[in-house]
This record gives structure tokens, sequence and C-alpha cells, in this order.
């Protein structure tokens, strides 16, 4: 049953509350788009600055379930060409996002939205830190904020698990190479670009088959 | 640091930015053999809490990059690191998106991606898994993994809040 397009306010959530598990699941025609650069500069300001111990828990958040920016499959289609260039792939995710709207212009205003604030802090927090970090309650705090980090990266993997079923590899193979490439690199501790360059080949290669006109 | 010795390592963040695939966390190991053990500019200590540091901090992992130019050489230093860091892949990886989009539709970029989503999903667990793992000896953390895992799927709730437990929590000694 076709829902409503959403009327547009930043500061609600993006769906009723207490059924968050169902809301993520929008499709392409229930979309926004960013209205300005300035738009698309705070909103990844926004979303850099609640990123503590990586973005990507927070970016999936806010421009798929809040923003309405991309669809699931959207967002995990982006990242995986942004893992696949160099660089980081938030950092390249903010930038095919913002090129995408807005050309260079958006380019720019996404890069310097995700980078400019935290910079500062960090470099602050820099300056700082060498005073501070022998003190047990200083190390702990850091040791609880990286357990959470590690919580929410997960529970983002999780919460994408489902882009998988329109998958042409099928879910079977699709799942096979998840696995595959987590244990690669958690278990066995592979160099993440020999993961990608060997698994992916290989994983590429089977979606060509199967994608045969 | 002299001029010669900035050029030195803005010339290598240039290289390793095009060398980071898959994020610029993968190229802290050579990072460390030229910074610390090559050229000693740095020691192991400061290299560590440097890459710590931007960890805890709000924003990318990417800002270790910036702190470690901080340390070298003040703001120049970061700016010389950030600067090489990004300006390499950031071109890059405007011109191939832009080169993918133009093809999406063809059978080799539409293969290209299909075939990469299951690993970055399978990555993202990996990256899950090796920031938990160095505090699994301590119960408090799998409370916090597993809470704010719970947390995270089942509620609204802004991870800012949960990121703030995780510090009272470990800041207390239950971490």
């Amino acid at each position: 049953m076709p829902e409503p397009l959403p009327t547009r306010d930043p500061t609600q959530p993006s769906s009723a509350p207490g059924d968050p598990a169902a809301a993520p699941a929008i499709e392409e025609a229930q979309l926004l788009r960013p209205r300005s650069t300035a738009e698309i500069f705070f909103v990844f300001n926004r979303l850099a600055l609640q990123g503590f111990g990586g973005v990507i828990a927070v970016a999936q958040r806010e421009l798929v379930e809040r923003q309405r920016w991309l669809t699931r499959e959207q967002f995990v289609e982006l990242l995986s060409v942004g893992q696949m260039l160099p660089g980081p792939n938030v950092v390249n995710l903010s930038l095919m996002f913002g090129d995408r709207h807005f050309g260079w212009r958006g380019a720019v205003a996404a890069l310097a939205g995700m980078l400019a604030v935290p910079l500062v802090i960090v470099l602050l927090l820099a300056s700082v830190y060498g005073r501070f970090d022998h003190l047990p309650a200083v190390q702990g705090a850091m040791r609880g904020m990286l357990a959470v980090a590690a919580g929410m990266m997960l529970a983002t993997a999780i919460k994408l698990l489902p882009t998988l079923r329109g998958n042409a590899l099928g879910l079977p193979l699709c799942l096979a190479f998840a696995a595959a490439s987590a244990v690669l690199v958690a278990v066995w501790h592979w160099p993440l670009a020999a993961v990608v360059l060997g698994l992916g080949t290989v994983s590429v290669g089977a979606a060509w088959t199967r994608l045969r006109p | 640091m002299s001029h010669a010795d900035l050029l030195a390592v803005f010339g290598h963040f240039l290289l390793w930015s095009l060398l980071a695939v898959g994020g610029a966390i993968s190229a802290v190991p050579d990072m460390h053999r030229y910074l610390v053990l090559e050229r000693g500019w740095m020691s192991e200590a400061d290299f560590a809490s440097s890459v710590a540091l931007a960890q805890a901090a709000p924003g990318p992992n990417l800002l270790f990059v910036a702190v470690l130019g901080w340390k070298l050489a003040g703001p120049v230093g970061a700016f010389a690191t950030m600067t090489g860091m990004l300006l390499p892949s950031t071109l890059l990886t405007l011109y191939a998106t832009r080169w993918a989009h133009t093809h999406r539709d063809t059978r080799g970029v539409r293969a290209f991606t299909t075939g990469m989503v299951p690993l970055t999903l399978g990555l993202l667990a990996a990256t899950g898994w090796l920031l938990g793992e160095p505090l699994l000896a301590h119960v408090g953390a799998w409370v916090l993994i597993a809470g704010s895992a719970i947390a995270m799927r089942t509620t609204r709730v802004s991870p800012v809040w949960l990121v703030g437990v995780g510090a009272v929590a470990g800041g207390m000694g239950y971490a």
C-alpha cells in the first residue's frame, strides 16, 4: 500500500515512533532531495559530529532514515563504490552524494561539512590530550566509547542486510561473500586491499555471469 | 622539521591517498613504518595515541592523519598531511564516479556494484569486530557493545547519547 509523501520537517523522526525497524524501507519515489549546498553542508556536519569511532552508522541513520535522501540500497551502493576507490569510504560517499546533486560545489559542501568542524575539535583534543591520557578515568572513557562504536557498527551491518534480497547474486551467495570478507579481515587480518581486490574480483565476476543479458 | 622533510611527508601522504583502498586506516601500518621506524620523527606512543584519539573524537577516522601532521610540524604539518591524503583520492573519486554514473546501466558497472555490496556489509561487520575485540577481556565492554547494538537497532535514540553512556560507564571503570 503506498504511503503518502512525507511533509518535510527535519526536527521530527521520519516515521511513527515505536516502529523503527519498519521505517527505513522507503522506495525511490518517496525520496527527498537536498535543497541547497548549504543544506548538504549542515547535514553532513551534523552527522560527522555525531560520529564517534566512525561515521558510517550515523550516516546511514541520517541520510536514509532521517533526511530520506537515499534508499538503503542506494546507500550501500555508494558505500561499496566508496570502499573500492582509494580514500576513506565515508569521505568518498560524501563527495559522490554532493557531486550528484550540485556538481563540484555539492561535493565541496559535503566534504567540508564532513571534515571542517571535526578537524578543529580533533586538533584541540590532540593539543590537550597528552596531559590527561595517563588518568585511568580518561582511558576508561575511551574504551567505553570504542565499545559503543563497535556495537553501532555491528547494528548497521545487520540493519543493511535486507538490501541483499534484491541482489542478482542471490541471497546464499551474497551471505557467503559477506561472511568470507568479514572473516578474512577480522579473523585472519588480511590487508583490506587484498580482500577488496581478490574476493571482490570473484564476486564481481560472479555478478557479471548472472547479469548476462 | 625542515622544508625538505615536510615536502617528503606531503609526498608520502599523496601516495598513501591512492594506496589506501578501503579507508585511510588501511595505510596505518605503512605510515608507522615510515614515520616511526624509518625516520624516527615520532615515538611509538605518539603514533598510537594519534590513531586512538581520532577514533574517540567525532568525525571520520581519517582525521588521525591531521593529528599525525600536527605532531610532526604543528598547523603546517596538519595541512600538509590532510591535503596530501585528500587531494588524489578526491579527484579520482569524482572522475571515476561521474564516469560510472553515465555508464550505470552497462553490464560491467552493474556487475561491479552488485558484486561489491555483500563485501561492503562483511567489511562493516569486520570493522565493528576489530573495534570491539581488544575490549572483550572486560564484561562491561560486552554489555556496552551488545546494548548499543540493540539500542541502535530497535530505538531511534541519537548515537551521541549512546556514546555518552559509553564514556561515562568507561570513565567509572565499567569497560
